[in-house]
């Protein structure tokens, strides 16, 4: 339970909206404690701009417990900080030392345009879902639960791609800025799983072509995007798209 | 009295009764119909999701930059639901009869029946969704027990039920958005409702973003916008929630129903300093094998492996032999805190005990030496076989125990303290779900009808999802049937002029306050007076002083608060102060609840009313009944009882000696 | 969905490369082959009799056609596909992410514009005088007029530049294999667990084994191991 705190330097990405051009700004920020988690600390550092007069940081955040997906930040060169699957707000100041400087920048990527200084808008998440990342039926038409056995295996990976939090660091992790991983968590899941059978070829045809139109690269399987992935959503799962995509592709009338 | 609604009949007649009879409205007369849902939670997105497949012209609102991130997502453990799947004596009534119990006799027979009814349908409808329940061999749906109930109902999704829900919830929402149907909008704070001639027919809302206000119409308004257990600041909630859409709706004459009923989850990790933003919750099911226990002697310095056997109390096991470390919730909190209070919590802020597990270890060990044949074993083996059987059990929250305090659970205790988690308390509604300003309605936790006075585990998802997949595209029907023949009202109705003006008026004058103090000060500090006074136990004294506390707090507040940037842009200092000028006014009206409650039941506990041996006093002579408010003015209610009727059940006191 | 739809989306980009790759990777075991003939250690008459048969019978001629469509669609959709990419975060890091992955993986375009100099030089040293500019003739012993491509080998790689410029280009090939091999399965939909780590494995050996036997020829013949 011993504690240490830590004085530290934070290069941080500002800009004032989606229409001016961003710069990195230097603050200093002290008797910060280790048992502090990452975003506390840039509490502690709003607090005191606030306080001053200056323009506290605009960063995304909710739940802070890693699992609403909404915290972001590429801190140090990698998305959600040095820890594995690990979101922002679950990273702890353990994690630095006395003395460090670190760099905090937002997703980069064009199809999540910044919003302010380190918030970015990841609604091309949303409309790739409405492109088909659903099972169409509507309340009141579900037979009894346990009428369709499922192999445990299957509803297994079926759960372990459903895992995915919709965070978006596989975006900003990727050289491509491709999104590969986020969509082929979404067609995974529901592929595995019979009741995504009557969709599963339009549902591949339709999300790639909603990815594509929102300014996402193409995946070249590098693996920046699963290592990246706080929830360790594996980059199977996008061999797993190709495979349903050439699938759907090939048969399709 | 307040009328509730409740339809005539047999209990379990009820609600087919009701479906059979109410009111419906054609399908063309449907897609002429706006209807307007704030929150995308498990019940905002399911009501969204239904509405739009009924037909309605859904308009959905959601503060956060996707309706996937409501706070719904974090819920852990699972969904209650009478399936008797596992042969084990399961019922509609006896989920029923266990929620009604659960809630200390202070909930609604008809609305948790009928809850109870719905659970099955939830089951169904999630899995055509594609939500990946936890599964057996066999490829059937498993269940576990939680919360202490005697069968196994509880379906699961790992450790991410509420996420899994969510997200189901989600797609079929974005499924409607895709089809034209619902209408999102992400990043959007609902400000006001507008009334018109009585009837809410509309809400002002915020663009988050462009700081914007917009008008939006609608026939009906639907509050699915969650708890108010933010106004502690320190909650297991996730930071942007808030009370505002409902304490707008309340301050526009909708009651609000026993604001004291909170929940304290007794098994969170502690607070580590000023600096804490939040609190994280640890599943339930760690007190089926972690003994709790603090040191004999007050104010104990030493390492918790330093402290031996004999100077250890094993307080729940002292003063609960028949249940132990299984306590329920309230009175596993209220024990903690009793220790704690008394000088012997422990770690640096001495607000935490410890739950071991060593002893847990030591006996997997055992089992494991005997189960494996070994013989000749040292007690290092035994430990490390021990540990093996806790990891497997329980890897994933020691894991996350290890992540926030790097501390490693496996060789010293766990520190935990009890944490706001859920608010039993909400807006007044009937049977339909509508509040006290008609067309308005709540939905799931921002309600307060199925829980009492306290909430078992799993069924706030439950009542989620009952509520918008299930209860409102009916109830909701009955209503609008009348309404199809008063046109669409244009926002630039004078309500809507005068609504509009009132925010943008409010806003200005935060803004302008220009003080020296931040939203988040303020925050803290009314946290820690509804956190002392109207937390886990409450006093009449307290109570007082937190009532005149929290007013001065206001006081100060308008005057002295500090909010930077410009109203026209993307401002989170402002939505939040938005956000705490509401908080700051409901905590007022909690401790105005608690004080006029004289009695203990569920999560409320009041020091007067106690037994000789410290344990909830209910009274059931004077205080059966939901205590509904009506904002009348400035520091000002008017208090609305509903008698509660049971019928069927009969209530008895609760007792875990 | 037509067939241009599908292959022109973002999967469908990379279901090119993937297939073309592999189909690359094909040639890459019958030129190795074929190749390693030169190490028969008879002065280069099977070498010259098996590039006679590739070079005169119907079928490698047609399957060459073939080998230049592929090369030249892996090389423009490679290109296109790095600017598309490119092209996709405007602003970059000012630290960016190499933890994640290999650096080799990242650098595909460089590995294959290597390459790409490489094939230039290469076609110029044998394919062009071969197909076009012709090659001095050599009777195999049985009876057969063949072009000497033996002596053409012997006579390239006498120059030092030459070789170093052919094993770096074997060095690149072998990063790009490392990569590319495993990639292009992945990309047509190999997903399977089991498969997956047999792949992976065969994609590194290929990746050694394949570029070592290539950067082998050059050295065999500068070094005068065989003659």
């Amino acid at each position: 339970m011993s504690h240490n705190t830590m004085n530290l330097k934070l290069k941080v990405w500002r800009q004032k909206n989606a229409n001016t051009t961003g710069a990195f700004k230097t603050y200093e920020v002290n008797d910060i404690s280790d048992e502090m988690s990452f975003l506390e600390m840039l509490d502690v550092l709003n607090e005191k701009l606030i306080v001053t007069g200056d323009e506290p940081i605009a960063f995304d955040h909710d739940c802070r417990e890693g699992i609403c997906g909404m915290c972001s930040l590429y801190i140090d060169g990698k998305p959600h900080g040095p820890w594995q699957a690990n979101t922002t707000c679950q990273l702890h100041m353990r994690a630095f030392k006395d003395g460090d400087t670190i760099t905090i920048e937002p997703w980069r990527s064009n199809a999540f345009p910044i919003v302010k200084d380190l918030t970015v808008d990841r609604g091309a998440f949303d409309r790739i879902i409405q492109a088909g990342g659903y099972v169409s039926v509507n309340t009141g038409n579900a037979v009894d639960g346990n009428s369709l056995p499922i192999e445990k295996a299957k509803a297994d990976e079926s759960f372990a791609a459903a895992m995915c939090i919709g965070c978006g660091a596989c975006v900003a992790a990727c050289k491509n800025s491709s999104a590969m991983l986020f969509l082929s968590a979404k067609v995974s899941h529901l592929a595995l799983l019979p009741q995504g059978e009557p969709e599963r070829k339009s549902r591949v045809l339709n999300m790639v072509a909603q990815m594509d139109k929102e300014g996402f690269g193409s995946c070249t399987n590098t693996g920046a995007c699963e290592a990246a992935c706080p929830k360790e959503i594996s980059i199977a799962n996008i061999a797993r798209l190709n495979k349903e995509y050439l699938r759907a592709g090939l048969t399709a009338e | 009295m307040l009328d509730s609604k409740i339809p005539a009949g047999k209990l379990e007649e009820k609600w087919v009764d009701y479906k059979g009879h109410c009111k419906l409205v054609n399908p063309a007369n449907k897609r002429k119909m706006e209807v307007i849902v704030v929150g995308t939670g498990l019940a905002g997105a399911s009501a969204a999701a239904s509405l739009g497949e009924l037909g309605y012209k859904v308009k959905a609102f959601c503060f956060q930059d996707s309706p996937r991130r409501a706070h719904s997502i974090a819920a852990q453990g699972g969904i209650n639901a009478a399936k008797n799947y596992q042969n084990d004596g399961d019922s509609v009534f006896r989920l029923f009869y266990d929620t009604i119990k659960g809630g200390d006799y202070r909930a609604r027979e008809a609305n948790v029946h009928r809850l109870a009814e719905v659970s099955t349908n939830i089951i169904d409808q999630c899995v055509a969704q594609g939500v990946p329940f936890a599964r057996e061999y066999g490829g059937l749906l498993s269940n576990r027990s939680f919360g202490g109930t005697q069968v196994q109902r509880t379906f699961y999704a790992a450790g991410q039920t509420g996420q899994q829900l969510l997200i189901g919830a989600y797609q079929a929402l974005e499924r409607q958005v895709a089809l034209g149907n619902v209408t999102m909008y992400a990043r959007h704070e609902m400000l006001d409702v507008v009334k018109i001639d009585g009837k809410a027919k509309g809400i002002i809302a915020r663009n988050l973003i462009t700081g914007e206000l917009e008008r939006h119409f609608g026939y009906a308004v639907l509050l699915c916008t969650g708890g108010y257990g933010n106004v502690f600041y320190l909650s297991t909630n996730a930071m942007g929630s808030n009370v505002t859409a409902a304490w707008k709706a309340h301050k526009q004459g909708a009651y609000f129903a026993n604001p004291c009923f909170t929940q304290i989850h007794p098994t969170c990790i502690p607070v580590s300093g000023d600096h804490q933003s939040k609190l994280t919750l640890m599943s339930e099911s760690l007190r089926n094998d972690g003994r709790i226990w603090v040191p004999k002697k007050q104010n104990d310095t030493r390492k918790a492996n330093e402290i031996p056997e004999d100077e250890r109390d094993y307080y729940l096991e002292r003063r609960y032999p028949a249940f132990g470390n299984l306590v329920p919730r309230d009175v596993a909190s209220r024990a903690a805190k009793e220790r704690c209070d008394a000088g012997y919590g422990v770690g640096t802020s001495k607000q935490a005990v410890y739950l071991d597990y060593a002893a847990a270890i030591e006996r997997y060990g055992k089992t494991e030496v005997s189960k494996q044949g070994l013989s000749n074993v040292s007690q290092e083996q035994i430990i490390a076989l021990g540990k093996e059987v806790v990891k497997e059990k329980y890897g994933n929250l020691f894991d996350m125990y290890a992540k926030i305090t790097g501390e490693n659970p496996y060789e010293v205790p766990m520190r935990i303290y009890p944490a706001v988690h859920y608010t039993m308390g909400g807006l007044w509604v009937d049977y339909e779900l509508q509040t006290s300003v008609p067309g308005l309605y709540a939905l799931g936790e921002a309600n307060f009808s199925d829980h009492g006075a306290n909430r078992l585990g799993a069924s706030a998802l439950m009542q989620g999802l009952a509520d918008g997949y299930f209860v409102v595209p009916y109830t909701l029907g009955n209503n609008l049937a009348d309404e199809i023949y008063n046109t669409p009202i244009p926002t630039s109705h004078p309500a809507f002029e005068a609504a509009e003006k009132a925010v943008a008026d409010r806003i200005h004058t935060l803004k302008n306050i220009n003080g020296k103090q931040s939203v988040e000060s303020f925050h803290k500090r009314l946290g820690k007076i509804i956190w002392n006074e109207c937390g886990m136990s409450r006093s009449e004294a307290g109570l007082k002083q937190a009532i005149a506390d929290v007013q001065a707090l206001k006081k100060e507040f308008w005057s002295d608060v500090k909010i930077p940037g410009e109203i026209n842009e993307y401002n989170p200092e402002l939505d939040k102060a938005n956000r705490v000028a509401d908080f700051i006014e409901l905590g007022e009206l909690m401790c105005v609840d608690a004080l006029n409650r004289n009695e203990s039941c569920g999560g409320h506990f009041r020091e007067e009313y106690q037994t000789p041996d410290g344990e909830a006093l209910r009274d059931d002579e004077n205080f059966m009944y939901v205590a509904a408010w009506e904002a009348k003015g400035e520091h000002e209610w008017q208090l609305h009882k509903e008698e509660l009727k049971y019928d069927v059940i009969k209530p008895s006191q609760r007792n875990y000696k | 969905m037509t067939f241009k739809q599908m292959f022109i989306s973002s999967v469908g980009k990379k279901l090119i490369m993937g297939f073309t790759g592999i189909f690359l990777v094909l040639f890459l075991i019958v030129h190795a082959g074929l190749n390693a003939c030169i190490w028969a250690m008879d002065g280069g008459v099977m070498f010259n009799r098996a590039g006679h048969f590739m070079g005169s019978n119907v079928v490698p001629r047609i399957l060459e056609v073939g080998l230049f469509f592929f090369i030249f669609l892996h090389i423009i959709q490679g290109y296109l596909l790095t600017l598309h990419n490119r092209s996709k975060r405007s602003v970059g890091y000012a630290v960016n992410y190499s933890k994640g992955s290999k650096w080799y993986s990242r650098s595909m375009a460089i590995l294959g514009t290597i390459l790409l100099l490489f094939f230039i030089l290469h076609w110029k040293h044998f394919w062009i005088p071969s197909r076009i500019t012709g090659v001095e003739e050599v009777t195999l012993p049985n009876g057969l007029m063949v072009h000497n491509l033996y002596a053409v080998m012997q006579e390239t790689f006498q120059s030092l530049w030459v070789v170093i410029f052919y094993v770096i280009a074997c060095i690149s090939l072998g990063y790009h294999l490392a990569h590319g091999f495993q990639s292009a399965f992945k990309t047509i939909g190999v997903h399977n667990k089991r498969y997956h780590a047999l792949i992976s494995t065969l994609g590194y050996g290929f990746a050694i084994i394949i570029p070592l036997a290539f950067a082998m020829m050059p050295i065999s013949f500068y070094l005068h191991w065989v003659n």
